[in-house]
């Protein structure tokens, strides 16, 4: 236990200092922690809960325009500031800014968690691959829909409110950064915390078979829904500081990207490995280095080397990093091994 | 905007029309779904960028002068070999695997194509000409392009073809057995292996026809994969594995929909409309299904 202290404190004070330590990396270290919220609140479903959702993007977006749009419309009309597009016809003071950016991430959390919890009821009763095809379907209706929107920009996208003259570049960096930072330490604390509860048992139990889990009197539909809220509430979130990190916003390209956002959550908590406390948030920096190292050496060829990446981890590493961990050496996660049990199992196969 | 029904019956026949014509061709890529699905329990996320795939090889057929309607001929013997080539790398390794994978692993084999395909060919949207001119019905109210007429045409011969094949031939007769019972199947001396390999090229070769006649009906352009996938998941589920009649109807049913979902919502809603019909169609089954105390699988 005392180890384990020792070990968050390094890694809080590491966060902590690590945008003056990389002062050039501070958007990468901040998508980086946006992409390990994601990761780590997808595995409460995927892999914790056996639901394998393409849709937990939904709420990301949802977070996204519903952050910009309070930033926004608490301070000016709406439908003109989209109108103009990108031209600064109204302009945040520092006050404004902040303020609105406060109410905005309180809005993009909550909303997509009372939206989890309406149409929880409904997605979450479906299993297996029907349900995973259904919220991929919900992710892209949703960026579809949102395309066709006038007053959140519709095609031509939302330009968020630039950040105020204060302290130029680096403050914006570092303001994101800390954003983003303390969102995932609120993150993977809350995670962490269900993660020692009986919920958790119940995921697994739900995971392993539903109908027995059913059977022994657990309202499986309740802690079904509750996880997803969980995860909603910090997918919004996550996307609400994404969108004035990106500082525009697209309905397909940037809020509801499915076909890359969405499964990158996905693949991340897969090559860290499912159902397992440390595994996505190790997927996502992997993963993050991985397609940045793309980006920089494959410019153009990156999606294909992602397409690549995608079908040989799925392949050849469905367990993921902490799996293959684990397999190697079981005693470091406190299963006890009989070596003769070991030698029978292996002349089994 | 809401009696557009009835008082004006001509956009009503002309979108029932058109509906109809691109709805075959839904039930076609459609028909291919149930097949791999049925035979492999394999559902294939790159189901429409094969399509896509197979509609480019008639465009460049195009390009070169050759009439686009030999594509038709041509894109599915290609598309078969590509198929068979996606099996034997990747397919085959998750065959028997949990269901979830084979999603995760044909989404990642559908953005390789996307990308690939707007490498090769540009991310301009495309379509092939291919001059069969229009009929007009109705003192030229309702207007319906021969193309289509033709697609719609060589669709139907296609999937007889394709049923008939299916009933008579010994590897139609092996892909049926092994959609029983793949392990009885390989105990009587099928060659499951092989069988999955012809089907996920018949699978592709099917695409490729209907890819083919989509460029020369409609238009292509590298993204627009995922709707052909998600519409023929939906037709697929509406039917159910292994029924063909089914099939049909309700691939002209959805192609029905989507021509009223234009006209009414707007084109920019399409496509969206389609999605949102696949989750409701879901969610409504879930319902019925909870009432007997079961659930979709």
């Amino acid at each position: 236990m005392n180890k384990n202290l020792i070990l968050y404190a390094s890694i809080l004070v590491f966060g902590l200092a690590a945008p003056f330590i990389f002062p050039a990396f501070k958007v990468q270290l901040s998508i980086l922690c946006v992409l390990i919220i994601l990761a780590v609140t997808w595995n409460i479903q995927g892999g914790e809960m056996g639901y394998n959702s393409f849709g937990n993007i939904l709420f990301y977006g949802l977070g996204m325009y519903l952050c910009a749009s309070v930033q926004v419309g608490m301070f000016f009309p709406l439908a003109e500031w989209t109108e103009s597009g990108g031209e600064k016809t109204f302009v945040h003071t520092p006050t404004q800014f902040f303020q609105g950016m406060a109410a905005g991430l309180v809005v993009a959390a909550v909303v997509p968690t009372i939206v989890a919890g309406l149409i929880g009821y409904s997605i979450l009763g479906l299993r297996g691959h029907y349900f995973a095809i259904c919220t991929l379907g919900l992710g892209v209706a949703a960026g579809e829909i949102s395309g066709g929107i006038e007053i959140i920009g519709a095609g031509q996208g939302f330009t968020t409110p630039p950040f105020p003259n204060v302290g130029g570049l680096e403050a914006r960096g570092e303001f994101f950064y800390f954003c983003s930072f303390f969102a995932l330490v609120l993150a993977f604390i809350t995670v962490r915390a269900i993660y020692s509860t009986r919920f958790k048992l119940i995921l697994n139990a739900i995971r392993d078979n539903e109908d027995k889990a059913e059977a022994m009197g657990i309202e499986t539909m309740k802690y079904k829904i509750i996880g997803w809220m969980v995860s909603a509430f910090f997918c919004g979130l996550a996307g609400g500081i994404m969108g004035g990190l990106v500082g525009y916003i697209d309905s397909t390209d940037v809020a509801f990207d499915g076909r890359e956002m969405g499964v990158f959550m996905v693949l991340m908590a897969i090559l860290g490995g499912k159902g397992t406390l440390w595994g996505p948030v190790i997927g996502a920096t992997v993963f993050h280095i991985f397609k940045e190292g793309f980006w920089t050496f494959f410019l153009g060829w990156q999606y294909v080397a992602l397409g690549v990446l995608i079908v040989v981890i799925v392949i050849y590493f469905p367990e993921g990093i902490m799996g293959w961990l684990r397999e190697k050496y079981p005693e470091r996660f406190g299963e006890v091994v009989d070596e003769a049990d070991r030698k029978a199992q292996v002349e089994l196969k | 905007m809401d009696f557009m029904v009835f008082q004006y019956p001509m956009i009503t026949i002309q979108a029932c029309l058109d509906g109809i014509l691109l709805g075959v061709l839904f039930a076609l890529i459609a028909y291919g779904m149930a097949l791999q699905w049925g035979v492999m329990n394999i559902i294939n996320i790159a189901q429409g960028d094969l399509v896509i795939l197979g509609g480019y090889i008639a465009y460049f057929m195009y390009l070169y002068g050759i009439h686009p309607a030999w594509g038709v001929i041509v894109s599915p013997i290609i598309m078969y070999f590509v198929g068979v080539g996606i099996y034997k790398l990747v397919i085959n390794k998750v065959v028997d695997r949990d269901l979830f994978i084979s999603i995760l692993a044909t989404f990642g084999i559908s953005i390789l194509f996307m990308q690939l395909m707007n490498f090769a060919f540009g991310a301009d949207v495309v379509l092939a000409n291919s001059g069969y001119g229009t009929t007009f019905l109705f003192d030229s109210n309702v207007v319906l392009p021969n193309s289509k007429i033709f697609s719609a045409v060589v669709s139907i011969v296609f999937a007889i073809c394709l049923v008939i094949y299916m009933k008579k031939s010994k590897l139609g007769r092996a892909i049926r057995a092994t959609a029983q019972n793949a392990r009885a199947a390989k105990i009587l001396g099928v060659d499951t292996e092989k069988v999955y390999a012809a089907t996920f090229g018949i699978n592709a070769a099917l695409c490729g026809v209907a890819g083919a006649l989509i460029s020369i009906t409609f238009t292509i352009h590298p993204y627009m994969g995922l709707p052909y996938t998600i519409r023929s998941f939906m037709i697929v589920i509406v039917a159910g594995l292994g029924n063909l009649p089914g099939v049909a109807m309700s691939g002209m049913g959805l192609g029905v929909f989507e021509e009223f979902a234009d006209y009414i919502l707007g084109t920019e809603f399409r496509i969206g409309s389609v999605f949102l019909l696949l989750v409701l169609i879901l969610v409504y089954r879930r319902f019925k299904l909870s009432r007997k105390r079961e659930y979709l699988k």
